[in-house]
């Protein structure tokens, strides 16, 4: 009876499990197709080529450059980075090594509360409220910028890199914090140059996860980054990134157009996108791993 | 993990994709009636989702048991789920095009039903704290698609002039393209925004903007009279629209087959009666009898 439970049991959540793979398998599959099919040296051409780099899908003459919005979603992610990264693992070293612990019970579950906030409503918050904030302080051109929606997307990734990193720093032995200590190094030293470096692959991790969230972030941007596809690398003038074009445009293309397969193209190239930055992040925090083992030894 | 976030972002995309939708569900429902009637979906223009809402609760408050649900997304949204069967009726702030038509034919073995329903005036808005009163179409035209670029140029302050814009699925935008545009091409440099209200709230909130959309929208931020070249600038008005002095006005329509069900055609029959007209100026459109 318990066997025959247990052999239940496991049948379903294996299938649960395979379900899972399956979809992302199919997805895979489907977006894999529906861009093979259009794509070849023409659309190609079209997609990079094109002189000068505009994206007016509806056109007469439609132009479909994908440069202006490949350097839109560049734009939007390195801000967001910079601004979310320094915060977020400032905020992780505070919160394990310098805050007392009571207070650490509070900070470390209201920060993760702010990865809770939908992303529609942080998008919401920063076309309303943070644009102006930013351009009456900075004086800004353009109300909706880089700068505005990089930042609003910073919100959405300090959780992540806060969490991720905090677990690490977490997890640094006692006894290097002890030793360190024992050698008469302050508090901050100790927290800056011994339990920093050995929580490197986890804060680096932070940092990958914090990438592939803001590639694929789309309510944000597409409130907050104003969707002028300009091919510009000022942070003080809108943008438009793929994912957002994805989701504005989606709607009313014509099926098998050159547009459609444009968006298509942008969707697999998020995919590999995210794919070369795990793949690439996993393989520095394993490389990182190890060297860090093997100075302990 | 955050593979799993792309996923998301795509089979949503895929998703909207498959329902023929960027909508955003800005639904009237009726609390669960007392008879079950199949509920009456309406999809289409974000011009028309203010004014297919009011119809849609006064339609409801005064015939028991009939539902009606309104959604935004855009008139070609609207237009592309009329032809894919998800919606009974499409609201559209452009006519529809002749393949579109065409499409329609093959798909329900009926004509298409063209309904206009209202009036509306696109208007041109500016900053409330703008000196500048009216532009030509030609300027307009100019100032959309980059030619000029600083207020001074059209008789305003120094300052540049920043754009705001609708998406390409939007009958507005479809409307300004060819109608101001000439069908040429808007700058890159203009914002686009999801709805006439995310317009209108952009430029209301920025000085040195100018944006477009229907009039009913209009709060906070200023319409600019328009002139046609050679002639005087005309604001947009009641008087202006009905006699057709105000160079950009337009019908709103009602898509429906012919063949539709009763259902249909009872509530786009109401929506021309004097009672209903009424609540199109209620909204702020114009009303069509007097044209």
């Amino acid at each position: 009876m318990r066997k025959a439970v247990n052999r239940m049991m496991t049948a379903v959540f294996s299938l649960a499990g395979w379900t899972a793979i399956i979809f992302i398998f199919l997805i895979f599959l489907f977006t894999f197709k529906e861009t093979a099919g259009v794509l070849n040296a023409h659309t190609l051409r079209a997609f990079f080529l094109v002189d000068p780099p505009v994206w007016q899908p509806t056109s007469d003459v439609p132009k479909l450059s994908l440069l202006p919005i490949i350097l839109g979603t560049l734009k939007a992610t390195v801000v967001s980075l910079l601004f979310a990264c320094p915060i977020g693992v400032s905020a992780a070293l505070f919160s394990s090594e310098f805050a007392p612990p009571r207070l650490r019970e509070v900070i470390k579950p209201l920060i993760e509360l702010l990865a809770g906030i939908p992303s529609v409503v942080m998008g919401f918050f920063a076309l309303m409220v943070l644009a102006t904030w930013l351009q009456d302080a900075f004086g800004f051109t353009y109300r909706l910028n880089a700068v505005n929606a990089g930042v609003a997307l910073g919100f959405a990734l300090v959780p992540i890199v806060y969490t991720i990193s905090e677990d690490g720093l977490a997890a640094v032995p006692r006894a290097h914090r002890e030793a360190s200590y024992a050698l008469g190094a302050t508090k901050f030293q100790t927290a800056w140059k011994v339990v920093l470096p050995a929580a490197a692959p986890a804060v680096f991790a932070s940092f990958v996860l914090a990438f592939g969230r803001a590639i694929g972030e789309t309510m944000i941007l597409l409130m907050a980054g104003g969707n002028a596809a300009i091919t510009s690398l000022s942070l003080l003038d809108p943008l438009r990134t793929l994912s957002a074009t994805i989701a504005a445009e989606m709607g009313e293309v014509v099926v098998g157009s050159e547009h459609y397969a444009a968006l298509f193209f942008m969707g697999t190239l998020l995919f590999v996108i995210t794919f070369i930055s795990n793949s690439g992040g996993q393989w520095v925090i394993k490389r990182m791993q190890r060297r860090l083992q093997g100075t302990a030894r | 993990m955050k593979l799993a976030r792309i996923v998301c972002t795509l089979v949503v995309s895929l998703a909207l994709a498959a329902c023929g939708g960027g909508e955003r569900q800005q639904t009237s429902t009726a609390a669960s009636s007392s008879r079950s009637n199949k509920p009456l979906t309406i999809k289409g223009s974000d011009t028309m989702v203010i004014l297919g809402q009011r119809l849609a609760e006064e339609y409801m408050k005064t015939h028991q048991g009939e539902v009606v649900q309104v959604n935004g997304g855009g008139s070609g949204t609207g237009i592309a789920a009329l032809l894919n069967r998800t919606a009974d009726l499409a609201q559209s702030s452009r006519p529809m095009k002749d393949d579109e038509k065409t499409k329609a034919k093959s798909q329900y073995g009926a004509d298409v039903v063209e309904h206009p329903v209202a009036l509306d005036a696109l208007a041109v808005f500016v900053h409330s704290a703008n000196p500048v009163q009216s532009l030509t179409i030609a300027q307009v035209k100019d100032i959309f698609q980059g030619k000029v670029t600083n207020w001074t140029q059209v008789g305003g302050p120094n300052a540049p002039i920043i754009l705001y814009g609708r998406e390409s699925s939007s009958g507005t935008y479809d409307y300004f393209r060819e109608h101001v545009l000439s069908k040429e091409d808007f700058a890159p440099r203009v914002q686009t925004l999801q709805g006439t209200a995310a317009v209108i709230n952009a430029v209301g909130s920025d000085r040195n903007g100018i944006g477009y959309g229907g009039i009913a929208y209009a709060k906070d931020v200023r319409p600019v009279a328009i002139a046609v070249e050679g002639a005087q600038p005309v604001a947009p008005s009641e008087a202006a629209v009905a006699d057709g002095s105000y160079p950009l006005s337009r019908k709103l329509f009602f898509y429906f087959p012919a063949n539709a069900p009763q259902r249909v055609t009872k509530f786009a029959q109401w929506a021309v009666t004097p009672e209903a007209q009424a609540l199109v100026t209620k909204v702020g459109y114009f009303p069509l009898a007097t044209r």
